[in-house]
């Protein structure tokens, strides 16, 4: 039985664990769910989709890194201690988000400009790296053994949140710049993408000031004062063959499937809708908003129900219904947002035409936008730029932009469906931190489990909806060719996890 | 069980080396039909990351096939 203060202590831990790491996960995304607006602001503007790569890649470059990140990182806190090592990455990570939003655009600085922004990613993906593992880390030596799973579960949720939070702070952006609608878009992708970056700065300023109050864990505080600590915990996690093999078995066996599950379903599903099937901007976004709020209980129900029957069948189930669901559950988001089936309902479809006049630069701007409203409900809307010079010329806009709008049943069905891939994450991930936790010993724990977990959910998942993209342009008669990528890894992981992972829980991880 | 183990052992390695080996293929074709920067960095990106894991899985499957995943360590003792 836990004392009171046992209680308070813990429920402060995890609250200074996991708002530190929700902000840092906050900071990481908004640059993934910005991707467009960046590539606009920072690449060459030639072709839109090699703009969009650009910043892809820029996107994967901040998850190539954090393995390098985990290494550094966790051998500061396997030497120096938990508490300032993911201090120390809270405050790069915020200083570099921060500094984001402060590049001027290609137009003004050239290619300095996406150098730049190259290089503070790389320090975002760094950061990243070694602040996940200093948290689970943190939170499960201050855990009571048959809590573990519950306990860090509650820092399970932090990624799922950061990117909640950073969806929403992004639309309430991008809907309050301007009393009119379409001028608050038009100044948010001019200069106010750049305001939830500046945002940053206050929350991690307010989470360094939690953190600098708690204290170092109590296990490393033991190993310290015994002058236990490792000497090379980056030479006694890869060079001992018995540590390397959990290295790799947490790898292969758990993180690469989990993380390829966990960007298919909130990523890639955000992609696909926005990108592939078309779905308005704001309704992409607020669908998966309410997926996520719905989802995310089950992170702490799957954590909790880890500590009763085991971590491993956990994880497996979620990776098993990844992979046998994943391509129905794509089929049917095709048919929700579809309309071929479905006829014009001419009552109520119409055009809107607005003339933006003239402001010294020669040129208007009339804006075409065609509803079309089909019987099914979709609301299919198509915008049509035309320049209007002076001279009586007019250059029309070189690709019209359309975007779907569902009606209610539609919508809640695509959040059901959403909802259903959040699920998956939420049983593969949920349990993981403490499973991580206990496959390694003290003295080179924050190293040990950063690696696999960084590999995993960094290179294999945050590749995913890189290389689901790619795979949809190499080949283009199959709308789900992009699927199979986290299909078949997750299928592999999911063998290898049956056959060679135990079920067993390791109660003592104060060794 | 045990005996399954070592023989995905196998499998593991041989799947290792043929799945990078399709992977170089396919980015020497993608790069040779569209011989941009673009392609070049994005298939030398993924060759690149690739190769220290696919090292990582060939020596997953060589402990296998040997039998360092019959027992798991059930403590810290058996790690360090």
């Amino acid at each position: 039985m836990q004392s009171i203060s046992e209680k308070k202590l813990i429920r402060k831990v995890i609250f200074a664990s996991s708002v530190g790491t929700l902000i840092e996960w906050y900071d990481f995304y908004i640059f993934g769910s910005l991707a467009p607006i960046i590539a606009s602001q920072f690449f060459p503007k030639t072709n839109p989709t090699a703009a969009l790569l650009s910043t892809l890649a820029t996107f994967a470059a901040g998850f190539i890194v954090r393995p390098f990140g985990a290494l550094v990182f966790g051998r500061l806190g396997d030497k120096v201690g938990r508490k300032y090592t993911f201090l120390l990455t809270l405050v790069l990570m915020g200083g570099s988000t921060f500094a984001i939003g402060l590049i001027p655009g290609y137009e003004k600085i050239g290619f300095l400009a996406p150098m730049l922004v190259l290089l503070l990613r790389l320090i975002q993906g760094l950061a990243l790296g070694g602040e996940y593992g200093g948290a689970a880390t943190y939170v499960a030596e201050h855990a009571p053994s048959n809590r573990r799973g519950y306990f860090t579960s509650w820092i399970q949720t932090t990624a799922t949140l950061g990117l909640l939070l950073s969806l929403g702070i992004i639309l309430i952006t991008r809907k309050s710049l301007a009393t009119d609608p379409s001028d608050s878009i038009r100044v948010f992708e001019d200069w106010g993408w750049r305001i939830p970056f500046w945002f940053s700065v206050i929350l991690v300023g307010m989470s360094i000031y939690i953190r600098l109050k708690m204290h170092e864990s109590p296990m490393f505080t033991k190993l310290k004062a015994e002058g236990k600590t490792s000497v090379n915990p980056i030479k006694e996690s890869l060079m001992h063959k018995a540590n390397l093999k959990m290295v790799l078995l947490a790898l292969f066996g758990a993180t690469m499937g989990q993380g390829v599950v966990w960007y298919t379903g909130q990523f890639y599903a955000q992609t696909f809708m926005e990108n592939t099937i078309k779905i308005d901007f704001e309704q992409t976004r607020t669908i998966l908003i309410c997926a996520i709020v719905v989802a995310t209980p089950l992170f702490i129900f799957f954590g909790n129900l880890s500590d009763k029957i085991g971590r491993k069948w956990i994880i497996m189930v979620g990776l098993l219904s990844a992979v046998v669901l994943y391509r129905p559950i794509y089929h049917q988001m095709i048919s929700v947002a579809s309309v071929t089936d479905s006829q014009v309902d001419n009552s109520k479809s119409h055009i809107d035409r607005v003339l933006k006049p003239n402001t010294g630069n020669g040129y208007s701007l009339q804006n075409t936008t065609t509803f079309t409203v089909y019987e099914n409900g979709i609301t299919e809307k198509k915008i049509h730029v035309d320049t209007l010079y002076s001279s009586g010329i007019e250059k029309p806009q070189l690709a019209d932009k359309v975007s779907k709008e569902l009606p209610t049943n539609r919508y809640w069905m695509m959040v059901a469906l959403i909802f259903l891939q959040i699920l998956f994450v939420t049983m593969s991930y949920g349990p993981i931190a403490a499973f991580l936790v206990e496959l390694f010993p003290t003295k080179i724990r924050y190293t040990s489990m950063s690696l696999p977990y960084h590999l995993g959910n960094g290179v294999f998942g945050g590749l995913t909806p890189f290389i689901a993209v790619l795979l949809g342009t190499m080949y283009t008669g199959d709308l789900l060719v992009g699927l199979w990528y986290p299909i078949i890894i997750a299928g592999f992981c999911l063998l290898i996890g049956s056959l060679y992972l135990s079920n067993k829980t390791d109660n003592n991880v104060n060794d | 069980m045990n005996s399954i183990k070592k023989f995905f052992g196998i499998i593991w390695m041989l799947l290792g080396v043929g799945t990078y080996g399709i992977l170089v293929k396919t980015a020497l074709t993608q790069i040779s039909i569209k011989p941009t920067t673009d392609t070049i960095v994005q298939w030398s990106i993924f060759v690149i990351i690739f190769l220290p894991i696919t090292i990582g899985f060939l020596i997953f499957g060589w402990l296998a096939f040997k039998g360092a995943y019959d027992h798991l360590p059930s403590s810290s003792d058996e790690i360090v």
